[in-house]
């Protein structure tokens, strides 16, 4: 079996250094049943989130030689092994402990998020009646498994730090699947626009790039949004003939 | 030396899965203050897991299914252990449930002519599954989630609860920490919901994550309220066996609903070999008439691989024992076999089962629409759990309420695919609905500062040890022990042996040591859930040890049988006055007539 080293990552926001640790490599293995086989021989008190450990549940997010991933879809096989293996904590949250960050900031935008209002059911037995190609856009937005390594990757929260005024790619998704839904009749447009800072991203990509989920988020989610945005701030015609019929 | 922040709510949900949030949603709606605890972040729990799809009989697909139907099939595939008045109130009212998450946004795959549509599953006459994909937990959680959040509940997350707190007999708070700064909390609350989960990481091949350590079974059995039903753990027949490291992972059996089939190394469909009588007429006898009924021919019935979930796991360990295994030790599932039968096969296969055909590729560098999966039993479901009142989910202790997995009753001896997902809808929902009513009757009743105090000491004592045990070390001999001991297939003298190991375990936990300090300190928290899994582990192997006969989900090579005589009763374990853990037969009360004409008119 092959050996592999790390370096992960270890201590606070005030204390943090890389830690070292080699490991023998077992076939199929991937990053995180490295830390966690760390964590229970050399360093049980090593911080690490994880849950499902199949890619369904978003909580091992971290940056695996630079690069933002889940650690239970990273394969060791796809690293190269003649150096050691960095892992470090995501980079856009504040870090509490070794790989482990404050993503709560995460939970508090997604509370601004006006809810899904259905408009009233329109089949007899008080229910709705929905084509599958009405909602194949919306059920890709919705396979988000919230591991937010779209945000971690985004440069506005990432080098700029505007948490305050930009909610960030998953926000965006998660409005498309809203604004989307065909049974929704809420509009966030506003709120697209100012609350949530959707002028900020410029469409660089690197969002969809990371998502582990393949969502599409750029092209589907966050263009097809500012779209609605500019044709509800920006296109003075149309906002005539809204305001005259009331259309949304 | 106390020092924690104190909460006060009238309901308090312990759990934020499924069952949790669903109680949350519920308690909140009816004017109650809600405080909401989470192990891990909200959103993570393991219904975010679920795969396959939520039971209940809508009739969008087969509309010859009603209630009865979903009642009657639950019974069987529960061999008539179930607690039939939750069997009852499931079945009507599952459909109500799932169209309320739709009235929550939740999109579910849709039938031709718009509505929510039904897949096939082990042990379901007709197409019953609502589902989105094979994620369908995710939507799930995700739209309780999203819905919750709106309801002024106010949510703790990565809290872990150690100790139910008492005012004489009954439940009146929690006390736990959190563990980003490993800080005590004291929650007060009028009445207590568990929906805590499984007990899955006592075993070593498991489906389920870290945080299913019987928490909740212990914390009620330790207060002193009744479990019930230990001795049905399930396994479910199709876990990922390779490569070592995804050992366990759950492979949907939305599979075999879309019409997957299992093989041995001969490529024979082995699951026509053994048809159980009670299935015999649902069952096809040949391979052309099984994929009829996937293509939705009502005059065909479904093929063997949909057999129950106890049944096919245990036709899997024959063939893996009789040398008839697939290389690793498992054998095949194969779902790519349809490209026989439909030219877009390999567009349906990932339209259908998107997360397996991305897992099989990421993590075994298999495509699943060109080749077979290796597949094998993996702990998935615990049947057992805290004794409630059918209707109310009110435990055996006034106060303490139960919804979900760590509940029990609804499975009997082994529950169906796609019926947990129901069971946390309708049952969290009455959870919450019920201990609302409590929580407006009665009020706070006075917390004993002794028994925070001796919680605190007990969860500290780790730190203060010199040296010790390494906590891993010990969870892992225990999942080792408890997978070779007390698993699928179990007899007296290796169950005898496990009590041995337990005990001694149990010895080895009390002197765990931990290194670091309270900050999120993994091995903390793995000592302290070690108390949590060796109490669900020494439940299961008492009642197993207790029921000498197979069952369901029970397996005993020594009592290979039913027994008519041990379907008469339930197995009913508590902590006796010298906090002994005991265990007798509580005999299963008389159905009602009505349901058992429903019963026999179905055979």
């Amino acid at each position: 079996m092959p050996t592999a080293a790390f370096q992960i990552l270890r201590g606070d926001a005030n204390n943090g250094r890389f830690e070292s640790y080699s490991l023998e490599i077992s076939e199929g293995m991937v990053v995180l049943d490295a830390i966690l086989l760390i964590q229970a021989k050399y360093a049980n008190d090593l911080a690490v989130r994880w849950n499902c450990k199949a890619g369904h549940c978003g909580s091992c997010s971290a940056e695996v030689n630079g690069i933002p991933k889940l650690m239970c879809m990273c394969r060791m096989s796809d690293l190269p092994l003649d150096k050691p293996v960095l892992v470090q904590p995501m980079k856009a949250f504040p870090l509490i402990k070794d790989l482990v960050t404050d993503v709560s900031w995460n939970f508090e935008v997604k509370k601004k998020i006006k809810k899904f209002k259905p408009r009233p059911p329109d089949a007899a037995d008080g229910t709705w009646r929905m084509a599958q190609e009405d909602i194949d856009r919306v059920q890709e937005f919705r396979k988000c498994i919230e591991c937010f390594l779209c945000q971690d990757v985004c440069h506005v929260l990432r080098e700029h730090q505007l948490h305050e005024k930009f909610v960030g790619p998953r926000y965006f998704v998660q409005v498309a699947s809203l604004e989307m839904h065909p049974l929704d009749v809420e509009d966030r447009r506003e709120d697209l626009k100012k609350a949530n800072g959707i002028g900020y991203c410029n469409i660089t990509k690197c969002c969809t790039n990371v998502c582990p989920q393949d969502i599409t988020i750029t092209d589907n989610a966050i263009i097809p949004l500012k779209e609605r945005v500019a044709d509800k701030f920006y296109d003075p015609l149309k906002r005539f003939f809204r305001i005259l019929f009331g259309k949304k | 030396m106390s020092s924690y922040d104190t909460y006060k709510y009238d309901v308090l949900v312990i759990g934020a899965g499924g069952a949790g949030l669903r109680a949350a949603i519920e308690a909140s709606a009816r004017g109650v203050t809600v405080g909401l605890i989470c192990k891990s972040l909200l959103g993570k729990a393991h219904t975010v897991m679920a795969e396959g799809g939520i039971a209940a009989a809508m009739g969008n697909v087969d509309d010859r299914d009603n209630w009865k139907v979903h009642f009657t099939d639950t019974m069987r595939g529960g061999q008539y252990l179930n607690n039939w008045r939750m069997a009852e109130l499931h079945a009507k009212e599952a459909p109500d449930c799932v169209r309320e998450l739709e009235a929550w946004g939740a999109l579910f795959d849709r039938t031709k002519d718009g509505k929510i549509l039904q897949r096939n599953f082990g042990g379901h006459k007709y197409p019953r599954l609502a589902h989105v994909g094979d994620r369908t937990g995710l939507e799930m959680i995700r739209t309780l989630q999203d819905h919750c959040i709106h309801q002024g509940v106010e949510v703790h997350m990565e809290c872990t609860i150690i100790t139910l707190l008492k005012d004489g007999g009954r439940v009146i708070g929690a006390f736990g920490y959190e563990r980003e700064r490993g800080r005590f909390k004291t929650f007060h609350a009028k009445a207590v919901i568990l929906a805590t989960g499984g007990v899955g990481r006592s075993y070593k091949i498991t489906s389920n994550s870290w945080e299913y350590t019987g928490d909740g079974h212990a914390l009620a059995y330790d207060a002193g309220a009744e479990l019930i039903d230990m001795e049905f753990l399930q396994f479910h027949p199709t876990g990922m066996i390779w490569p070592p490291s995804v050992r366990g992972i759950l492979v949907t059996e939305g599979v075999r609903g879309e019409g997957g089939v299992l093989l041995n190394k001969n490529g024979e469909r082995f699951m026509f070999n053994s048809i159980p009588e009670p299935y015999r007429n649902q069952t096809s006898d040949n391979e052309e008439e099984g994929w009829r009924y996937i293509q939705g021919d009502k005059n065909a019935k479904r093929p063997p691989e949909l057999l129950t979930r106890d049944h096919v796991a245990r036709c899997i360990v024959r063939e893996i024992k009789e040398g008839r295994g697939s290389p690793h030790g498992g054998v095949f599932l194969d779902i790519s076999w349809i490209k026989k039968k439909i030219s877009n096969s390999e567009e349906h296969i990932k339209k259908k089962l998107p997360g397996m055909f991305h897992m099989f590729k990421k993590l075994a560098d298999i495509d699943i629409t060109k080749e077979p999966m290796e597949i094998g039993p993996t702990t998935h479901y615990m049947m057992g759990g805290i004794r409630v009142d059918a209707d109310t989910q009110m435990s055996t202790l006034p106060g303490l309420f139960a919804a979900g997995e760590c509940g029990a009753g609804l499975h009997g001896a082994n529950r169906l695919g796609g019926n947990s997902l129901s069971d946390l809808l309708v049952f969290g929902k009455r959870a919450g609905e019920y201990a609302a009513k409590f929580s407006k009757e009665n009020n706070v009743g006075i917390i004993d500062e002794k028994q925070i105090t001796a919680t605190e000491h007990y969860a500290l004592q780790p730190f203060e040890r010199e040296k010790g045990d390494n906590p891993f070390d010990v969870q892992f001999a225990l999942q080792d022990m408890m997978q070779q001991l007390v698993g699928i297939v179990r007899n007296e003298t290796e169950m005898l042996r496990a009590k041995e190991h337990l005990r001694l375990m149990n010895q080895r936990a009390k002197n765990v040591f931990v290194t670091g300090n309270r900050e999120f300190n993994p091995g903390w928290h793995t000592a302290l859930d070690l108390r949590n899994m060796l109490l669900a582990s020494e439940a299961i192997t008492m009642a197993a040890l207790e029921r000498k006969e197979s069952r369901g989900a029970h397996f005993r090579e020594d009592y290979p049988d039913k027994d008519p005589n041990c379907g008469k009763y339930n197995l009913v374990i508590r902590k006796n006055a010298d906090g002994q853990m005991t265990i007798r037969q509580e005999p299963i009360p008389e159905i009602r007539e009505e349901l058992k004409k429903i019963i026999e008119e179905m055979k």
